[in-house]
């Protein structure tokens, strides 16, 4: 099995290269031979999905066979390994993860090569330049990551394991949403870069890497928010987002990606921003492959990174033949992206976007500058220094802010030009709303003024509310209209205003998404935490919640020993619930990890954590955290998905509402759309 | 007209600004309170990444300790940077969770802000620019039917994304 893998994934990179040289060879030849030449190219890209595939099952039959002849199955997996683990087992590791990109990135490429007939010269373009980025890929698995390498000497019984903190249900899941985000850039990437190649016409190779764009920046939204809900289940520190490098690894391309899905409406509306766009996907691009060289290379310190290795300098190659090949096709055909329009007016829905765009990128500068600063500062003073949250947090919270500002006022604003006045009209209830809910938060007990985190507390949860009834009032004002024309109920008619405009409504959507996860992130500002030593009976108090300890006790499992609390918990004085906090030490690994016990309302979560026993007496150390409204931050990320979704969908066919408009096709024409 | 709502906005701007400025330097300074503050300022140095009081490694060699060394400095007296000075002499000045403010340090703070400012001139610039150009291009063209104003509205409504 593991020599029919390494047969694969050789061969897989034999036909990139092959889709990579013959399909730029038919490029320029556009006689019959180049098209034929270019078919063949083709399904040599379609093919590689199938092998890269193969190689990927062999691996993973491999861990279900406890096939510990493979370095990386030893390293990886154990005999009392869980099934989904060990299949999971194929991106737990630097080199399966390297194939794991692979074969994204050739299911990716399978799916556009199957669409060729599109629009045949802009996809082949894509299609080669996918090619380029599987061939790197592929000789990083070949030659310098190889999952399929032997082990030396005698065979081992019994594999090293799973990283425990690995074996958890959302690490199942978290990593292929990552890297299908990751990855997934690498297509828009290459329809932008190839449309700019070719001098595309007009923009729609917008149109169709649209929907491209939104699935993965769907699939990179979810990637991150698992690994916080991970990080929040397991890692036991009573916290979802530490600002470590990996995380803003992620981070990055997602803050670039989300500047690209805003701005790139006024390039399909207006014709204008050509330039930044395309450069802002090229970031995304080079953000993605950096954010994979970051975690790989041991140039920043990180508990998330793979085990240090030589292939830093791969990528570094890879970073900057891209950026090479980027800015020779920007400048040979900078002249192709000429602005169709100008901006009219400070007070536009284009303006917004500008200076959304700015925030987003100043956004993710700051967290490249803080990730890099430990570097950079080793260079300069000879010391490295530490970057973390107090830094991020100080500098990024005012960003996020203004970002959530122009969430609330954007919406708002007309294309071209808005008046003063209508601004007001508009603006008025959703100030309002946000003024009534400071009082109200006030008058609940919020002291914004003693404290910085308070403030900023009150000011996310103030924009998000506003930012929330700017949503709902654009879809009240939007299906009151229906409602008046058909006679349907505010809701239905509500529903089929979504359905006209899905993009738009959808990102409403979407808006209202991020409202409910800020106003969780808001809720930090007021957690508590409490440790204790607790024996039979011992008590611990936090917020209204009363914690008993009714008993603690050990298991012996295959996989591993565990010991843990029984919690019987009372809020006010009222039984709630029972709590069972657990430590497990993973007997293949000799690692421990925790598993906190959570009782999640809408209010606060109770996260209790094992921490482990006093030595001297046998007794469990348990460590309380009382965090509020940290489920509205998993709301928010699941109606951010659903937004993402019902972008996606198709609009409804137009139905004409009432009596048309003279002449309306001669205004609409007039305007340009 | 005009001036007067310059002067609502300016008036705005500066209490806004002045409401910030008070908020972002209130501060408690009780001894809770500043060992919590603190034990956030800084790292553990066991090698896990985590805040010094987020640390949650039962046994940890370092964060006990350096938790009790910090209880010890504050009830002896010290001030905050006396404290942290002291920590960065015994551990390095990677335990300090963010970079200081001082030297080279600063170029840390600084730069996040003035790529902000810039960016925000260099926006406002082309905003304002560019609304000249088209200001300037609706001119050369003439005026208007004001009649068509209502279907513009509609057909911009009706194509918006």
């Amino acid at each position: 099995m593991p020599q029919l893998g390494s047969f694969a994934v050789l061969f897989a990179l034999a036909l990139s290269v092959y889709a990579l040289f013959a399909g730029a060879l038919a490029l320029l030849r556009p006689d019959a031979a180049g098209e034929r030449l270019g078919e063949t190219a083709r399904r040599a890209g379609v093919a590689i999905f199938f092998a890269v595939a193969l190689g990927a099952l062999c691996l993973v039959t491999a861990a279900f066979q406890n096939d510990f002849s493979l370095a990386y199955i030893y390293h990886h997996s154990n005999r009392d390994l869980p099934a989904p683990y060990k299949f999971a087992a194929l991106w737990s590791g630097q080199e399966g993860s390297l194939l794991f990109w692979s074969l994204l990135l050739a299911a990716y490429g399978l799916v556009l090569r199957l669409r060729h007939n599109v629009d045949r010269r802009l996809f082949a373009y894509a299609s080669v330049i996918i090619a380029a980025v599987q061939v790197f890929f592929l000789l990083l698995v070949n030659f310098a990551a190889n999952p399929f390498a032997m082990m030396q000497g005698t065979l081992p019984a019994d594999g090293a394991g799973l990283n425990p903190l690995l074996q958890y249900p959302e690490m199942v899941i978290h990593p292929p949403m990552l890297y299908l985000g990751y990855v997934g850039f690498t297509v828009p990437f290459a329809f932008a870069l190839g449309a700019l190649m070719m001098r595309y016409p007009g923009e729609k190779w917008i149109h169709i890497t649209r929907r491209w764009t939104m699935v993965t920046w769907g699939f990179l939204t979810c990637g991150i928010f698992l690994g916080a809900h991970w990080a929040y289940s397991v890692l036991g520190w009573g916290g979802y987002w530490a600002w470590d490098p990996v995380e803003n690894a992620s981070l990055m391309p997602w803050l670039t990606g989300t500047a690209f899905l805003h701005s790139v409406m006024m390039q399909e509306k207006r014709g204008m921003l050509k330039i930044w766009n395309m450069w802002l996907i090229f970031a995304t691009f080079l953000l993605c492959v950096f954010g994979t060289f970051l975690t790989r290379s041991g140039l920043v310190s990180s508990v998330h990174a793979f085990a240090q290795s030589s292939i830093g300098n791969w990528f570094v190659a890879m970073l900057a033949l891209t950026f090479a090949v980027c800015v020779a096709a920007f400048v040979k055909n900078r002249s192709h992206l000429q602005s169709e329009n100008r901006l009219e007016s400070l007070i536009s829905r284009e303006s917004s976007f500008l200076f959304n765009n700015l925030l987003f990128v100043v956004a993710c500068f700051t967290v490249l500058w803080g990730t890099l600063f430990p570097v950079l500062s080793e260079w300069v003073q000879g010391h490295k220094v530490t970057v973390g949250p107090p830094f991020f947090n100080r500098v990024n919270i005012p960003v996020a802010l203004l970002l959530l500002l122009l969430t609330a006022v954007g919406p708002l604003l007309a294309w071209r030009k808005t008046s003063f006045e209508s601004l007001k009209r508009n603006f008025s209830i959703p100030a309002l709303a946000a003024i009534a809910v400071a009082i109200l938060v006030i008058g609940f007990g919020m002291r914004p003024w003693a404290e910085q985190s308070a403030f900023y507390s009150l000011m996310t949860i103030c924009l998000s509310v506003m930012v929330t009834v700017t949503v709902f009032s654009e879809f009240v004002r939007g299906g009151r209209v229906i409602a008046g024309k058909t006679g349907k109920s505010l809701l239905a008619a509500m529903g089929r205003l979504a359905h006209n405009n899905t993009r738009r409504y959808g990102g409403y959507v979407v808006h209202f998404g991020v409202a409910l996860v800020m106003i969780g992130l808001a809720g930090s500002a007021f957690n508590q935490d409490k440790e204790k030593e607790m024996g039979y009976g011992g008590k611990m108090d936090i917020g209204a919640y009363t914690l008993t300890c009714r008993s603690y006790t050990q298991d012996d499992k295959p996989n591993y020993r565990s010991e843990w609390a029984i919690l019987d918990v009372t809020k006010n004085g009222k039984p709630l619930t029972t709590l069972y906090p657990e430590r497990r030490f993973y007997k293949a690994s000799q690692q421990m990890s925790t598993m906190p016990a959570l009782r999640s309302t809408i209010q606060e979560d109770l996260y209790v954590v094992y921490e482990g026993v006093n030595e001297d007496n046998g007794r469990p150390i348990i460590r309380v955290h009382l965090n509020p409204l940290v489920m509205w931050i998993w709301i928010g990320w699941l109606t951010m998905v659903g937004g993402t979704a019902l972008c996606m969908v198709p609009n409804a066919a137009r139905v004409p509402l009432g009596a048309p408009a003279p002449a309306r096709a001669t205004v609409a024409a007039e305007a340009g759309d | 007209m005009g001036n007067s709502r310059k002067l609502v906005f300016r008036r705005a701007a500066q209490i806004g600004l002045l409401c910030v400025a008070i908020f972002a330097f209130l501060g408690a300074g009780d001894e809770n309170a500043r060992f919590n503050g603190l034990g956030h300022r800084m790292m553990c140095v066991c090698g896990c990444n985590q805040i010094l009081l987020e640390c949650n490694h039962v046994g940890c060699n370092y964060s006990d300790h350096m938790r009790e060394e910090l209880i010890a400095a504050i009830n002896h007296g010290d001030n905050d940077d006396l404290v942290l000075q002291a920590f960065i002499q015994k551990y390095g000045t990677t335990v300090l969770a963010a970079p200081t403010s001082k030297g080279f340090n600063r170029v840390a703070w600084t730069m996040p802000y003035a790529v902000l400012v810039l960016g925000l001139g260099v926006v406002t610039m082309i905003v304002r620019a560019w609304g000249r150009k088209a200001v300037a291009l609706r001119e050369a063209a003439g005026p208007t039917d004001p009649a068509m104003e209502p279907f513009r509205d509609q057909a911009q409504r009706e194509t918006e994304l």
